[in-house]
């Protein structure tokens, strides 16, 4: 298999938010700032490379009718490893995401690929896949969080560009949905065109 | 190699293995990052402490009174410098901010009034209710030097002598409930010296 269409794919072609709607619940969630959007989609990448690796690394040991719990397990352990780290050496950060963390775990991205890719493919693709699927997804959430930071709240990054509230409604949970709506349909017309 | 059957036996002792690794996995990251997660909680707490009753030579976090306020606790640290009692730094709370708890750190000098209040801890919407962090707005301000006494601590619209945070008044007003249950547990704990 081609390694780097198998990364790339999570970006466009195949991305968590934009094509295949999984985990839209901490995209919605956070996205309240680019820099939320960032830490999120990172810590979910790190969760999504290391079960896709441990999941196939086991793919064989485990049997089909158990398969799904045992995944589960492995994805929960590696959120914890998260969270306790992030709290005792990122506490700021684990202040801004910390209830959408534990959430990680009902992620449907990380158990949509553990089930669809890493339970029947090589570790290396796997890992390939994992880490295509995760930039994709941080970069999905980047990109909405910075829409909304910048609408609603007149900042990228935390710097302010004007002075006083903008577009409130944008940082408010309908305007998630609103600034999602707009860039599902920019990423179909990229699609569209590079297809 | 082959993919596992799914017997009875094997189905049992998969689970038992992942779960088994799991648990020993997330025991030892727990032990590894308990330090840091405890110091950077401790630092936080000090840091408010030093915010909102500056110039202090002792431990406060050492010198700890917890008191028991509306089904939680609230915790005491009194601020020296030298003999000179400087003020009580009470980490206060309340239920009622927009998304839930938040945690408050409020300074009193000796005679009750406020030198200064810090957001600890807080789930508020950014760019709305997050204001109230002194590093987002001034709202902290108009508390500076007030005496509970004469300063009717709940907002505007409530015929009190709070400004509200434009378009957060849930948050201010939870705010405002926060400082008050600091001031009158302080006030029955009898800390507050009569003039």
């Amino acid at each position: 298999m081609n390694q780097w269409k198998n990364f790339s794919k999570g970006f466009i072609k195949e991305n968590a938010v934009f094509v295949l709607f999984l985990g839209l619940c901490p995209t919605l969630g956070v996205t309240t700032s680019a820099i939320n959007g960032l830490g999120m989609g990172l810590a979910t990448t790190f969760v999504l490379v290391m079960s896709n690796l441990v999941v196939s690394l086991v793919k064989n040991m485990i049997p089909d009718k158990v398969r799904i719990p045992a995944f589960i397990v492995i994805i929960a352990t590696f959120v914890t490893v998260v969270e306790l780290v992030m709290k005792g050496y990122v506490p700021v950060l684990f202040d801004a995401l910390g209830l959408f963390i534990p959430l990680i775990v009902v992620n449907c991205v990380v158990l949509g690929r553990a089930e669809a890719f890493a339970s029947k493919n090589t570790v290396w693709s796997s890992l390939v896949d994992g880490a295509g699927m995760g930039l994709g997804f941080t970069m999905a959430l980047t990109v909405l969080g910075a829409v909304r930071e910048i609408l609603g709240s007149g900042a990228f990054f935390g710097m302010k560009m004007i002075s006083g509230d903008a577009m409130l409604l944008f940082i408010l949970p309908p305007g998630a949905f609103l600034a999602l709506g707009y860039l599902i349909v920019l990423a179909n017309m990229i699609k569209e065109k590079t297809s | 190699m082959a993919k596992k059957e799914s017997t009875f036996l094997s189905m049992l002792t998969t689970l038992f293995v992942v779960t088994l690794v799991s648990a020993g996995l997330l025991g030892s990251v727990f032990a590894l990052t308990k330090e840091p997660i405890r110091l950077a909680e401790l630092k936080k707490k000090n840091e408010a402490i030093q915010v909102v009753v500056p110039g202090f030579d002792n431990e406060p976090s050492q010198e700890v009174q917890k008191v028991f306020a509306d089904g939680d606790t609230l915790y005491f640290y009194t601020a020296r410098k030298g003999e000179e009692i400087l003020g009580t730094a009470v980490e206060t709370f309340t239920n009622k901010g927009f998304s839930g708890e938040f945690k408050l750190m409020v300074g009193f000098s000796p005679d009750g009034s406020i030198i200064d209040i810090a957001v600890i801890k807080h789930a508020e919407t950014p760019g709305l209710g997050d204001k109230m962090e002194r590093s987002k707005s001034d709202f902290n301000v108009q508390f500076m030097g007030k005496h509970p006494e004469n300063f009717n601590l709940a907002v505007k619209k409530d015929r009190g002598d709070v400004d509200a945070i434009t378009a957060s008044t849930i948050t201010s007003r939870a705010y405002c409930d926060a400082v008050k249950r600091a001031y009158d547990a302080l006030e029955s704990a009898s800390l507050v010296e009569s003039p």
